[in-house]
């Protein structure tokens, strides 16, 4: 099994050759980044060329990495302050009170991509296909509704929930929220509870939007740990390679 | 000549063959459909923001109401991600009750498919009695898990307990006398895996009835032969999976061609259909239905031979036992962590699929090394089958849409998650 996850990593790379930014093979899954501009180009090859025969996108979706690997609550500082950082807010390092910001990311890169899950019938293999989208304020990545149809509904949602835009789509709406919504909530900097709330009004006699009156609750912190089985994966890989 | 005007029709959200809160805006040329445009999101509840605000076992919960008629398999591709990303081993006996419960489920809805795809049609029969295969299926969640439905059964290293040694009886009250309560307990006397083969003693011929009502009746067949033609070529653009790409003639199975738990050591066929209608849908299901009965067979024989850990025993993944909570200090520490903060994943992405009874589920987690999900998407089927809903309808009746919804088997907590 692993084996032809290798050679379709092999065959990738030197099929397309520079046309894709990296070709990995991770958790026994085959991942090719590509920059957007390739994007209809290599998708219609991988389908129709009978070696890959990926005749199926299984599933579209966008991901916000702006706050990738951004902990709620600093541990290696943390810790050494002992069982009062839980209770006094005062002498608490590192842990995140209602309402604080993240800091903007550090990490390098675009904020937004899009993955696509490929399947292919004939080959029985899986690949997947990310694209960053290169501009963080107006992120665009061409469509592939022209390529897979069933694009469709996926591009919408991921343009509801992100606000990723595809350009070519034939109709490029909102698909979950709510008529009329603002925003795109699945955002990172989207708040959880929403910005606005909805109640009919007796006196208007209409449905009324107000901001929201209830307040987020972090009730377990999002906790990064310098796991020592993962640090030993890695290091292991490092003497495998050496 | 009186002059003839398109009209568009507002099918849903409040409608009964809705199946749930669909709204259709229908674009009409007479009684036949030109475009149908499905408004989804009335019951979009954010499951994958949520899931990323919590620790990965809290989110099992949340996996159970997404597709509320075949919960069990829901959670099933949840747990799955996480064990993938962590490269959890879990025991063996725990793989087969997954299997077990994984038919056990797709029985369920299959069962509430024909149901309702039926009662639409107007077969009015066939709800009665599906409905009443599902209390038996229903019991077997309750006795496993306590929950007649959201059951939370399945977690990362195996599945939260053994399978009892009992089943709950029913008590006489005010409107069951004592004989009908003796009654419906017989054959609820053994275990559960007693209980559960009898049902599967009593399935087959239960399915043979609603055969008899269904597969040669004369208004099922005009309702459904020739309706929601799909070829083997648009199944593959429009995305679809599961019994809807079988019925247009894929031998398509998951659980065969990639597979995941035992699926490999069991004993079952595909069954294909040729026409890719609804009637051949139907007909892939029924056999489906039949097929699993098989495979709760082989698990149930399994089970009873083979008892051991439903558990894994790695404590950095699940909690240890109460008894060693208490004696010993790793235990402990353990419990402690697990509870108030939970595990860690490596950082990674993974995407694990596996055959729901509606078709192929898929969980694309994205890790970050922390003790949430940094983003988790759910693929699931209904989204991609509803999407199809224009193409499928348009040139038909509009009594004929309801059979194609029908056919669809569309739940919206799965559409709109």
């Amino acid at each position: 099994m692993s084996n032809s996850k290798q050679q379709l990593a092999d065959s990738l790379r030197s099929h397309f050759g520079d046309r894709l930014a990296s070709v990995s093979l991770e958790f026994a899954e085959v991942t090719a980044v590509l920059p957007a501009d390739n994007l209809i180009e290599v998708a219609t090859e991988l389908r129709d060329n009978k070696d890959f025969g990926f005749e199926q996108m299984v599933d579209l979706c966008g991901v916000d990495y702006s706050q990738f690997g951004q902990a709620e609550w600093q541990t290696d500082d943390a810790s050494r302050v002992g069982f009062s950082r839980g209770v006094d807010a005062a002498a608490t390092m590192g842990r995140m009170q209602f309402g604080d910001e993240l800091e903007s990311s550090a990490e390098q890169g675009s904020r937004f991509a899009v993955a696509y899950q490929l399947l292919s019938y004939s080959t029985n293999r899986r690949l997947r296909l990310k694209v960053y989208a290169s501009d963080d304020n107006f992120p665009v990545v061409p469509t592939v509704t022209e390529v897979w149809n069933c694009a469709d509904w996926y591009e919408r949602e991921a343009f509801d929930l992100f606000g990723i835009l595809f350009s070519g789509h034939p109709d490029l709406r909102r698909i979950l929220t709510d008529y009329g919504f603002v925003g795109h909530p699945f955002r990172k900097d989207f708040p959880l509870v929403g910005n606005v709330e909805m109640r009919y009004d007796p006196e208007k006699g209409r449905v009324i939007y107000e901001p929201v009156s209830i307040e987020p609750r972090v009730l377990v912190p999002k906790v990064i740990r310098q796991d020592n089985r993962y640090i030993v994966d890695q290091q292991d890989e490092a003497d495998s390679d050496a | 000549m009186p002059e003839i005007k398109n009209y568009t029709l507002n099918f849903g959200p409040q409608h009964p063959a809705a199946h749930g809160v669909l709204r259709l805006v229908l674009e009409m040329d007479g009684e036949v459909i030109e475009r149908a445009d499905p408004h989804i999101g009335l019951l979009h509840r954010g499951t994958e923001k949520l899931a990323e605000t919590k620790p990965y076992n809290q989110t099992i919960g949340y996996m159970d109401r997404l597709d509320y008629i075949s919960m069990m398999c829901n959670e099933h591709g949840y747990v799955m991600a996480i064990e993938k990303l962590l490269d959890l081993e879990i025991p063996e006996r725990a793989k087969y009750i997954r299997v077990m419960f994984d038919e056990i489920t797709r029985i369920l809805n299959h069962l509430m498919w024909i149901a309702t795809h039926a009662l639409d049609v107007g077969a009015m029969t066939m709800f009665l009695y599906a409905f009443r295969e599902r209390e038996d299926l229903l019991d077997l969640y309750e006795a496993v898990s306590g929950a007649r439905m959201h059951a939370g059964y399945y977690r990362p290293g195996g599945v939260a307990r053994d399978l009892p040694d009992s089943m709950p009886q029913y008590l006489e009250s005010r409107w069951r006398s004592k004989k009908e309560a003796a009654r419906l307990n017989e054959n609820r006397q053994g275990t559960l895996l007693d209980f559960t083969e009898d049902f599967t003693r009593r399935f087959p011929t239960y399915l043979d009835e609603y055969e008899t009502l269904l597969t040669d009746n004369r208004i099922w067949k005009q309702r459904t032969v020739g309706i929601g033609v799909v070829s083997e070529e648009r199944a593959y653009q429009l995305g679809f999976t599961g019994p809807m790409l079988r019925g247009s003639g894929v031998e398509w199975d998951l659980r065969k061609k990639q597979p995941y738990e035992v699926y490999d050591r069991m004993d079952f066929d595909i069954p294909v259909g040729t026409n890719g209608d609804c009637y051949d849908r139907y007909l892939v299901r029924m056999e489906e239905m039949r097929q699993s009965n098989g495979i709760i067979i082989q698990c149930i024989e399994w089970l009873r031979e083979n008892p051991g850990i439903v558990m894994t025993e790695n404590h950095k993944v699940a909690a240890p036992r109460r008894e060693v909570i208490k004696a010993d200090m790793e235990g402990l520490i353990h419990h402690f962590k697990l509870f108030t903060e939970g595990y860690t994943l490596p950082v990674g992405e993974v995407y694990a699929a596996i055959e729901h009874p509606k078709g192929e589920l898929g969980v694309y987690l994205v890790s970050d090394g922390s003790n949430k999900p940094y983003r988790l998407k759910i693929r699931t089927t209904g989204f991609a089958h509803l999407s199809a809903m224009n193409e499928m309808a348009t040139g038909h009746m509009l009594a004929d849409v309801v059979a194609i919804i029908g056919t669809q088997d569309i739940v919206f907590g799965d559409v709109d998650r």
